[in-house]
């Protein structure tokens, strides 16, 4: 039904001169900005001059723009035969859908609407619909609207609406023009002068151009000498006669009768604009007008528009379309991490480039991963035992398939055994995972960062960067009691992460169910995954604990001494290593190995522990262990008993 | 007024409608008022007598639209044709880019059309412009009547004509001539453009 663009009719093999340039500006601008330049667009031309010709190109050149554009070309009786069929077979509404989803709809032949009200009525609907819905419509006929005999005033006016522009007869200039590339194509070759005798006949059309041009290659053909001036004078002397003679009554015939005078007198004074602004400056303001409309700021180009004479005005607005490009890059990449900073002046403003990148720098930066899981605790670190190996074995198993297995994990038990660490654990090991973004922190942190986004404005670019993660581990859930606004925003980032299988960990002191402050949507979904629980640390797991942590301290494993404090009462691997610091400090200040006697005295007190220096220290000591969390304040060097004396004698 | 505005993108051509009384300078305007689609042309301002005369001037503004990629308007005037207002005719012509002298074709005026042509002459150079570079196109209105009453184009090309500018047979109340006339003088201003002369 819908004729196929022709191949060789494209911009490039149109001959533009002053009595179509025009149309083929218009036509270019259409097929640029499909729906928001002109539109309609009504082309309009005697027989043989083109139009079918700029109408296949628009569509050529916007495909060629943007290949998933859905062209249809096809002259109007195509049209109403397809109308017709549709109709006949009861498919009227899917033929309409059908029109009504194409992006640009090119029509040739429009003139034959005369005396057709319901094609004309369709005409309208489908006008009305594809403008509404910003596609484009491009019309070609030959005569204006209003001259179309018995056309709808509200089609004359909604053609006349967009850009009415009419070709006319090429010039002789265009004539040879367009001789010399038909006779390139065609691979003939002339002598000097015979193209130009062909031009000087005042053909009326161009179609009848190329009915002489063939007539000339044929005789040349038949031939054995080339074709000369005097022989082509001779040959088409019959018809420049006639062309020059039938001249005046086509123009007269294309002169409107009066109908639409405005439209005539438009598109008159379109042409003459079009002679009377330099071409050049022609080229610049339409190019302002056209990424103005699109929202850029246009000062560069309007300030080249002051210049008397053009200086490389193309580069010029070649170099701003570039600028634009990136401008475009830019304000994509910002909106993906912070939609409200995307559509900023400064991603509008060409001349403000260094602006634009700074700002896309600065939200990249703003937009760098949320809050990773901290390096200070592998996995190959965290102890196992009895009491935690459930949680360590649905760890494990949520790194091998995270969003698949257990999701949420909840991790609970009490203070200090083990669960901050297990959480960043298992953040770093699925953060290993290609392309993976774990956004691992404490649930305060969590909300002291929205409370900053929401003071800032930026609660966007907060969820956007949580929404970017694929997993989302938070610790100490149960600080979230109270906290509505989080509970709310955690409660879509647990839905969005769900449907998009993307992992989510937890650690609270209890099971879920018995936490209060929870919003009831909050405790069901931590209670819809895996809720794992880490005991109190059984004597193995204080063993092992020990064991690697007096490495760490490079202190030789003592037997007696791992047993004497496995075996102490203790509530967490917490409060071990706090136990075992202190033992390990005493023995680093009065510089005696680290053993089980030593140990018991420490902890359990004995007066054998003597002063070995003579020197009176300041009586406390600080720990030397750096970056071991408990530092106790111990005195350790008593006065001598004479000294006590003289101090009670005081 | 310039006619081009590179900066702001704009081409406006401002047209004064010249003539004596009577002659059909504002049935001009009306006639072209009523052929512009209303969202291309703003509201005609008409300040007449009671006997429809033209007490101040007419004012039509069109908005052609972008036109390689400038806004293009045209401002039609009329300018009183009578005697005693020859101070609003001066102000009316100030910056005026192009003039249509609009003559009446009745023989019995043929004398008001040449003192008319007189006047504006005078009046563009109390303006500093010499009437020889002002674009101006003549329209002979009337032509509708009796023959006997009229003169014919060629007659008042003879009698007006001396620059031998274009000119145009009218009748104005049909609207006969009246878009014609526009678009010759319009191209003539234009062209100006072209030269690189801008009014």
């Amino acid at each position: 039904m819908t004729s196929t663009l022709n191949p060789r009719f494209t911009f490039d093999t149109f001959v533009v001169g002053a009595a179509n340039r025009l149309a083929v500006t218009a036509g270019r601008t259409v097929a640029e900005n499909p729906g928001s330049a002109y539109n309609p667009l009504f082309i309009y031309s005697g027989s043989g001059l083109g139009k079918t010709h700029v109408l296949m190109a628009i569509g050529h050149a916007a495909k060629a723009l943007a290949p998933q554009l859905n062209i249809e070309y096809l002259t109007l009786d195509e049209y109403v035969e397809a109308f017709h069929a549709a109709i006949a077979a009861g498919q009227g509404d899917a033929f309409r859908r059908r029109f009504q989803n194409v992006d640009a709809l090119l029509v040739d032949d429009v003139q034959f609407l005369t005396n057709r009200k319901e094609m004309q009525a369709e005409l309208l609907r489908l006008t009305e619909a594809l403008q509404q819905a910003g596609h484009q419509i491009v019309l070609a006929s030959d005569r204006p609207p209003a001259e179309i005999a018995d056309l709808d005033e509200r089609l004359i006016s909604r053609f006349s609406g967009g850009l009415v522009v009419d070709m006319g007869i090429p010039d002789y200039e265009t004539r040879v023009a367009i001789l010399r590339r038909k006779s390139e194509e065609r691979g003939s070759t002339f002598q000097p002068g015979v193209l130009e005798t062909v031009a000087k006949s005042e053909f009326p059309n161009v179609r009848e151009l190329m009915g002489a041009l063939n007539r000339i290659v044929a005789y040349q053909a038949v031939n054995d000498t080339p074709i000369n001036a005097e022989a082509v004078r001779q040959l088409l002397g019959g018809s420049t006669e006639q062309g020059a003679g039938s001249r005046a009554p086509t123009g007269e015939a294309a002169k409107p009768a009066g109908g639409d005078e405005f439209s005539q007198f438009l598109s008159d004074v379109t042409v003459t604009v079009g002679k009377a602004v330099e071409a050049w400056r022609a080229r610049v303001a339409e190019a302002v007008l056209r990424w103005e409309g699109e929202g850029y700021r246009t000062a560069r180009l309007e300030k080249l528009l002051e210049q008397e004479t053009p200086a490389a005005v193309d580069e010029a607005i070649a170099a701003y379309v570039q600028d634009v490009d990136r401008l475009k890059a830019l304000e994509a990449e910002v909106a993906a991490f912070d939609p409200q900073a995307a559509g900023g002046k400064v991603f509008h403003d060409p001349d403000q480039m260094e602006d634009a990148e700074a700002a896309a720098a600065r939200v990249r930066e703003g937009a760098a991963p949320p809050p990773a899981p901290s390096a200070a605790f592998p996995l190959e670190s965290y102890v196992v035992g009895p009491s935690n190996e459930v949680a360590l074995s649905a760890a494990r198993d949520v790194i091998a398939k995270p969003g698949k297995k257990y999701n949420p994990l909840v991790i609970v038990g009490k203070s200090g055994l083990g669960k901050t660490h297990l959480l960043n654990a298992i953040g770093l090991e699925l953060a290993k995972k290609k392309g993976a973004i774990v956004a691992c922190l404490s649930t305060q942190g969590f909300v002291d960062e929205l409370i900053a986004a929401i003071d800032g404005n930026r609660v966007d670019w907060w969820r956007a960067r949580y929404r970017r993660a694929t997993a989302l581990l938070l610790d100490d859930i149960q600080l979230l009691a109270g906290k509505e606004r989080t509970q709310e925003e955690l409660f879509n980032l647990f839905n969005q992460f769900l449907d998009a299988d993307r992992q989510l960990i937890f650690t609270a002191p209890a099971h879920p169910n018995t936490l209060e402050g929870l919003e009831e949507r909050i405790i069901s979904r931590l209670e819809g995954g895996l809720v794992a629980e880490v005991s109190e640390p059984d004597k193995e797991l204080r063993r092992h604990a020990l064991e690697r942590f007096l490495k760490t301290q490079h202190v030789p494993t003592d037997v007696a001494l791992l047993d004497y404090l496995a075996d102490r009462p203790i509530d967490s691997v917490r409060s071990l290593t706090g136990t075992v610091q202190r033992v390990v400090e005493a023995a680093a200040a009065q510089d005696v190995p680290l053993n089980a006697a030593l140990a018991r005295d420490v902890l359990e007190g004995s007066p054998s522990v003597r002063r070995t220096s003579g020197l009176r220290t300041s009586g406390i000591v600080v720990s030397s262990a750096g970056g071991v969390r408990s530092r106790e304040k111990m005195v350790w060097d008593w006065p001598a008993s004479s000294d006590r004396v003289i101090e009670d004698l005081r | 007024m310039s006619l081009v505005n590179f900066t702001s993108r704009e081409i406006t051509c401002k047209i004064v409608y010249y003539g004596p009384g009577r002659s059909g300078k504002t049935t001009n305007l009306h006639y072209v008022y009523g052929r512009v689609p209303e969202t291309r042309r703003g509201r005609m301002v008409s300040l007449a007598t009671q006997t429809d005369r033209t007490l101040f001037f007419d004012f039509l503004p069109i908005d052609l639209g972008q036109i390689s990629g400038f806004s293009t308007r045209f401002q039609l005037y009329t300018v009183p044709g009578q005697v005693y207002y020859n101070a609003t005719r001066r102000l009316v012509l100030q910056g005026a880019d192009g003039v249509v002298f609009v003559g009446d074709s009745q023989a019995r005026q043929l004398d008001e059309n040449i003192e008319s042509l007189q006047n504006l002459q005078s009046n563009l150079l109390e303006h500093g412009v010499d009437v020889r570079t002002m674009p101006l196109v003549m329209q002979y209105n009337k032509q509708d009547l009796p023959h006997e009453l009229i003169l014919t184009p060629p007659e008042l090309d003879d009698a007006l004509n001396f620059r031998a500018v274009p000119s145009f047979a009218a009748d104005a109340l049909h609207g006969r001539g009246v878009f014609e006339t526009l678009k010759g003088i319009s191209e003539l201003v234009l062209k100006k453009l072209a030269a690189g002369s801008p009014a």
